[in-house]
């Protein structure tokens, strides 16, 4: 009898056990995302676009380190630890054991991931000699803007497991770099495989990582299929398939998650969320983004080269109004300093200059700048997340600088010939923004008000102050982080003394989606991770 | 017959080398090349920069480059994409059947809309449907095809729920592109009701590329049907006491279709052209979308060849047209 009652009770447990089996299959369901822009390709490190980066790095690729979810610090990922040396030069990675490439129709890995795989990946853009070096068609944008082709000195292992990186100068902001998408670890054993059978293109279209998902088809402009990776090292991820349905209209995205033809519509319109809001069916995630919106003012125009021109400017700048209206009341933090409070070293003491239309006269003609002076202003004639309508943004400066007796010019153009006119120095003010990479200040400083990227026309401001630059400098190459934030705090006073810019917004990133979608984690990098979502 | 084709055919060869020239000149006069566009705000390494403009031939001079391109044409060779790394014939022909399907079916619904509607107005001119016809097709003229798309989306997609938003088919149906065509692949899966929700997913894009040919072959229909209608061999067909319906379809029309065609012909430009739009809104996977987004990135190879490829395809289907033009009507092809 006892045994007749176990069986059975076996029996039914074999059957609920295959029951709740058979419902967590029928629970899994494939995760639609209508995402902005096709991928450029999957090589990843080819490219500079957040769409590439969702497509490739964040679904198919891991690092070294990378970001916690929703945040910018750092977390282990293919790197189980790390020691830096003292003097700041030298990195020494312990690599996570056991970790998978994907197994795929075209390649089979015979071995786990181990150091070849990372120097094959960094070495590949570092070195000329490296077989794969020039197998791309521009290059390795991002590793040269980033200049770590200055930066790093060596790549080499001590073991299977070990993998030293020296660097030539000591850089604070280092880790946060190596958890950027342009140092995605590669397979060497798949890159050995397509280089012997001159198949290099494939690098590109057929992709092999370790990362949540396995790449399964790309169809160009209409979609990219990812099956989940039952290997990957964080467990497998919960969606049955992982699907980007490419919808580069955001009405359009819009109107698909309406209709459940996506659970997941990325970069929604600002004027859309209230809407968003209230349907009963969506949910929108928002955080603020480490995005600047700004307007560079030439400091060698002859009058912008006068600080009191730059702070009459700042004065008539209804800045409020102009956020509100661009934006929507809410969706954008107005900006003092050059990167949003989020960040490290903010200055909470700097404030933007009061709206006081009489000052601002009286210091323009302390100046010497003459009724009715044009000064011309460039921006581009699309518009992107750091200033959904840059027309009306125009507009509505020139509006604010007649008032003192300004006339602003404003030149619409292509974005390309803007940021090559820009560079050259051309225009008086340029509309620009930024999107931080990384989290650090330095992302932000460097390329955007350093004397270095005032020569190379990047700090569209034109803008070399030397005390500035001193403090960025030394900030740069201190590890604690207390003296750093000190002296960036430091360096955004110069900033506020100087007033190159007119700080406009940091603009709040949004995602929508419908509401049984679960475990996203919208990113302040704007980019997007979807190992851990799932549709109830 | 064979000396007009020949003589149009002579015409193609000037008209193909002027293309080349045109496209080529064309991307090259917008300003900032593929590396500074690739590395927008970022810095850009003077040195890679040059290392890059040097790999893609980019550094020669205007002249070296043309003769290198058209060198490569003349071997078949279309280079490939400096994004991708792709063929740009082999995208190309994954893109370019989209298209031709989106194109094919609005021609279709413009065809049979727009002949009826010009053959009913005609015959009833001056009433209400011949006002509400031409009022309408002149709307349809006017219609931004933008506007148009969205106004179509929400009332049939969202608000009725009748059709799909957009794409070519429900992407939960893993179909495998194997001609391109989404209606041809679907039958040839063995997906159940694939083939259902490519078609739906198919009528509102032709509605919204089809209105503006629509408006243009129903006005000429009407016109071309008013003028034969007058015609004394009409009015004697009628006396010979034909049914009304054999006097219009096979004697009328016949003979209006003659300027039609013309416009049908010309009408493949304009479909080419507002599938950009179209493909846009509705996220169809054509050349359309790949074309703009190429000429943002100055993707030199891609928009060259992606024109070319165009307007051969733009000139095959108007020397077509010219040959039945011809041949439906012999003063064509006599005159020299």
């Amino acid at each position: 009898m006892h045994k007749v009652v176990n069986r059975s009770l076996a029996l039914r447990l074999a059957v609920a056990a295959m029951m709740m089996g058979a419902a967590a299959q029928l629970a899994a369901k494939p995760l639609v995302v209508c995402s902005e822009a096709s991928p450029e390709g999957f090589d990843v490190v080819q490219y500079t676009t957040a769409v590439t980066f969702d497509a490739a790095s964040e679904t198919l690729f891991n690092r070294l380190v990378e970001f916690k979810p929703g945040t910018t610090d750092i977390q282990p990922s293919l790197a189980e630890r790390w020691e830096v040396s003292a003097d700041g030069l030298t990195y020494t990675f312990h690599l996570r054991q056991g970790v998978k490439f994907h197994t795929t129709g075209y390649f089979t890995p015979t071995r786990d991931f181990n150091a070849d795989d990372v120097l094959w990946s960094l070495r590949r853009q570092l070195d000329p000699a490296h077989p794969w070096h020039d197998k791309t068609s521009i290059g390795f944008p991002y590793f040269e803007s980033m200049a770590f082709k200055q930066l790093l000195k060596s790549v080499d292992k001590t073991d299977d497991h070990t993998v030293v990186i020296t660097l030539t100068r000591p850089e604070a902001p280092f880790l946060r770099d190596m958890a950027m998408a342009f140092t995605s670890i590669y397979s060497a054993e798949y890159g050995d495989q397509l280089l012997k059978a001159g198949k290099t293109a494939e690098l590109n279209s057929k992709p092999i990582g370790t990362g949540p998902f396995i790449f399964q088809r790309y169809n160009k402009d209409a979609q990219v299929r990812f099956k989940p990776n039952p290997d990957y090292f964080r467990g497998k991820p919960p969606a049955d398939a992982l699907i980007f349905a490419i919808a580069t209209d955001s009405n359009v995205r819009l109107q698909k998650l309406r209709a459940n033809e996506c659970q997941v519509a990325l970069y929604p319109k600002p004027d859309d969320v209230p809407s968003i809001i209230k349907d009963p069916n969506l949910k929108v995630a928002q955080t603020e983004a480490l995005v600047t919106g700004y307007i560079a003012m030439n400091t060698q125009h002859p009058y912008l080269s006068d600080v009191r021109v730059r702070k009459a400017i700042n004065m008539a700048f209804d800045r409020q109004t102009h956020v509100d209206q661009l934006f929507g009341k809410g969706n954008a933090l107005v900006a003092v300093n050059p990167y949003p409070p989020t960040m490290m070293g903010y200055n909470t003491t700097n404030r933007n200059l009061p709206r006081d239309l009489d000052q601002a006269r009286a210091l323009l003609r302390q100046a010497g700048v003459p009724e009715g002076t044009v000064i011309t202003l460039f921006t581009r004639n699309g518009g992107g997340p750091t200033n959904p309508n840059p027309r009306l943004s125009a507009e509505m400066l020139q509006a604010d600088l007649a008032q003192i007796g300004l006339k602003l010019d404003i030149r619409v153009m292509e974005w390309a010939e803007m940021l090559r006119r820009a560079k050259k120095g051309e225009a008086d003010l340029v509309s620009s923004g930024w999107a931080g990479d990384n989290g650090d200040p330095d992302n932000f400083l460097t390329p955007l008000l350093s004397c270095e990227a005032a020569k190379n026309g990047e700090n569209y401001a034109r803008w070399c102050n030397s005390k500035f630059q001193q403090l960025i400098t030394r900030a740069r190459e201190v590890i604690d982080n207390d003296e750093r934030a000190a002296l960036y705090s430091e360096a955004l006073k110069v900033y506020d003394d100087d007033q190159p810019w007119i700080s406009m917004a940091h603009p709040k990133v949004f995602t929508a989606m419908r509401d049984n979608v679960e475990g996203y984690v919208i990113s302040p990098l704007t980019t997007n991770n979807f190992a851990t979502t799932k549709v109830k | 017959m064979l000396s007009f084709i020949a003589r149009r055919l002579g015409l193609l060869i000037p008209t193909f080398f002027g293309i080349t020239l045109l496209t080529f000149a064309l991307i090259r006069l917008i300003p900032g090349d593929p590396v500074e566009v690739m590395m927008g705000e970022r810095r850009v390494d003077p040195e890679m920069h040059a290392q890059a403009m040097e790999r893609l031939g980019l550094n020669k001079p205007l002249p070296a480059q043309y003769l290198d391109y058209v060198g490569k044409l003349a071997q078949g060779d279309l280079g490939e994409s400096l994004r991708t790394r792709e063929s740009v014939w082999r995208e190309f022909m994954t893109l370019f059947p989209a298209t031709l399907e989106l194109a094919m079916a609005a021609l279709l619904f413009a065809g049979i809309v727009g002949l009826l509607a010009g053959v009913i107005a005609a015959l009833k001119r001056g009433s209400l449907f011949d006002h509400g016809v031409m009022g309408l097709s002149l709307a349809g003229y006017s219609m931004p095809i933008f506007w148009w798309g969205l106004i179509l989306i929400m009332f049939f997609s969202v608000s009725l729920g009748w059709t799909p938003v957009s794409g070519r088919i429900d992407l939960l149906y893993d179909i495998e592109p194997k001609t391109g065509f989404m209606l041809i692949d679907t039958l040839l899966s063995d997906e159940e009701g694939s083939f259902k929700d490519a078609v739906m997913h198919l009528i509102l894009p032709a509605i919204v590329l089809g209105t503006i040919p629509l408006a243009v072959i129903a006005r000429m229909t009407r016109s071309s049907m008013l003028e034969v209608l007058r015609e004394d061999y009409v009015r004697t067909a009628r006396a010979k006491g034909l049914s009304p319906a054999r006097v219009v379809f096979v004697h009328g029309l016949r003979n209006a279709l003659i300027p039609v065609l013309t416009v049908f012909g010309l009408q493949v430009g304009t479909l080419l052209a507002g599938a950009v739009l179209t493909e846009t809104i509705f996220s169809w996977p054509g050349i359309g979308k790949w074309l703009i987004e190429a000429i943002g990135a100055r993707d030199y190879p891609v928009v060259q060849n992606g024109i070319l490829l165009i307007a051969c395809l733009v000139i095959l289907v108007n020397f077509v047209v010219d040959i039945l033009y011809g041949l439906a009507n012999p003063r064509i092809r006599h005159q020299r």
